[in-house]
């Protein structure tokens, strides 16, 4: 009983095997894609390991406090910045492999061609509560 | 019988009959003959049991027992057993359960009902494993989270229910290890969260009541001369828990009851454990020895090796081995912690 992020990004992970851009694939196979990952989160709830899954807009901005009485700085975005989040899925799993299992299905996602995407996904625990039980 | 059990686990929380024994032969019969019908007739009666039993008490019946290896049944995996036993047995609503493993309820139902679903077909035709049982409620126990369900106090009453119904060293070891625990529990956190390690912590905000009846619950146990893993730890906890001050804690004898655990579990969290208190009875380098024969990739290794090389006055590397503990923390409060022992040493060799 371990929460996980799997992490999906637009920018900073390792290229995709197939790594063909979605606005480039048919109609067809973007329809497949989000079937697939609807179905992937259908079957992760019936499971019961599903916690939440958010998409994120690929534009942000940067924001920082800018002294007391003065509204914050904004910034951004900026196109060098590195590592790029586009969603995320949260698991409530029994063991770590049982995450990467997961991850490693979600990576299947058929892109261009209907074949699988290959996709790198970050795999991150969450920091849980402390145990009752320390010595 | 099995089929009544079944309808049991779906009925009784709502409606807890007053004749147990007689309900369930009752039901059984009813169950043999439905059996002898349609198929589609047993088709709706799976459904059935697939459905929500309402929120209530459970009942309090010597049955309970069964109920208790039914929603511990090795075939379930760790979460699915805490899960059908907190509903079934400890009658929590599923959004109670969900709410306190911060997952959404619509999960959480799915988990129970697919629970239900795997142990709908197990026959008592042997006696249960009280070891499956016993993890069980430890893992329960040892969640931590308490939000508008505490579940460590859940698990206690259910270890108690359970010690009620079963004479078996071992339930009362576990029930002696988590009032012992439960025992100190106010005296862990300060007002803001954070974590006081056992040695700072305020004995006299330990609760002493549970600690006697711990205590007694142990000695009893321990008198019957059949050790195990629960048993042993709670008389490591009972001995923390008998020192009036830190400094006067039994190291010797905590040494020698986690040579007894490393005997019964081979474990090499018990091992790390161990060199701990190596270090407190025989001093740091004796603890540093004891760490040394451990692979260092175990969990809070690095954490209890700073520990170990500050109370041996190395404190560049004490701060260092903190940091790094802080890095690798499995949970927040223990990370926050970590980072104040580097961060205190830190200052303290800067000035």
């Amino acid at each position: 009983m371990a929460k996980y992020l799997l992490l999906k990004h637009y920018r900073g992970a390792p290229a995709s095997v197939n790594d063909v851009p979605m606005d480039q694939w048919s109609q067809e196979e973007i329809s497949a894609h989000v079937q697939y990952m609807n179905d992937f989160a259908a079957r992760l709830e019936k499971t019961g390991e599903f916690v939440d899954g958010q998409a994120l807009a690929p534009e942000g901005a940067w924001v920082r406090y800018d002294g007391e009485g003065r509204p914050p700085v904004t910034d951004g975005p900026f196109a060098e910045t590195k590592d790029l989040i586009a969603g995320w899925m949260i698991i409530d799993v029994d063991s770590y492999e049982r995450a990467v299992e997961l991850a490693g299905e979600l990576s299947a996602a058929p892109g261009a061609g209907g074949k699988p995407i290959h996709e790198w996904l970050e795999v991150r625990p969450f920091l849980a509560a402390p145990p009752t039980i320390t010595e | 019988m099995q089929d009544a059990l079944v309808e049991a686990l779906r009925v009784w929380a709502a409606d807890p009959p007053r004749d147990a024994k007689g309900w369930l032969v009752t039901v059984a019969w009813r169950k043999f003959l439905d059996a002898t019908r349609a198929d589609a007739a047993r088709r709706r009666r799976e459904d059935r049991v697939e459905e929500e039993p309402a929120p209530g008490p459970a009942p309090a019946v010597d049955d309970t027992l069964q109920l208790y290896f039914l929603c511990a049944h090795p075939s379930l995996t760790p979460a699915s057993a805490v899960a059908l036993t907190l509903r079934a047995v400890g009658g929590l609503t599923t959004r109670q359960i969900a709410e306190a493993y911060l997952v959404p309820e619509a999960t959480m139902a799915q988990r129970i009902s697919r629970a239900k679903r795997t142990v709908s077909g197990v026959r008592f035709d042997r006696p249960g494993d009280v070891a499956t049982v016993l993890r069980v409620l430890y893992l329960v126990f040892n969640e931590g989270y308490s939000g508008d369900v505490d579940l460590a106090a859940e698990a206690i009453r259910l270890t108690r229910q359970l010690a009620a119904r079963i004479d078996h060293p071992e339930v009362a070891g576990l029930l002696a290890l988590m009032l012992l625990h439960q025992a100190r529990r106010a005296a862990r956190t300060a007002s803001d969260g954070s974590l006081v390690p056992l040695a700072e912590q305020d004995r006299g905000r330990w609760d002493t009541a549970l600690i006697a009846e711990g205590v007694g619950i142990l000695q009893a146990a321990l008198a019957r001369d059949r050790l195990g893993e629960f048993q042993a730890q709670a008389a490591i906890a009972a001995l923390h828990a008998d020192a009036p001050a830190a400094e006067e804690t039994d190291w010797v004898q905590i040494v020698e009851w986690y040579d007894e655990l490393t005997r019964l579990t081979d474990s090499p969290v018990v091992r790390l454990n161990r060199a701990v208190a190596v270090g407190e009875a025989d001093g740091p380098r004796a603890g540093l020895a004891a760490l040394a024969a451990l692979d260092a990739s175990l969990p809070r290794h690095a954490a209890v090796a700073a520990y170990l090389h500050e109370r041996d006055g190395d404190l560049a590397t004490a701060a260092r081995l903190y940091a790094e503990a802080a890095h690798k923390a499995p949970n927040l409060a223990e990370r926050d912690h970590l980072t104040r022992q580097a961060a205190r040493l830190n200052a303290r060799r800067c000035r």
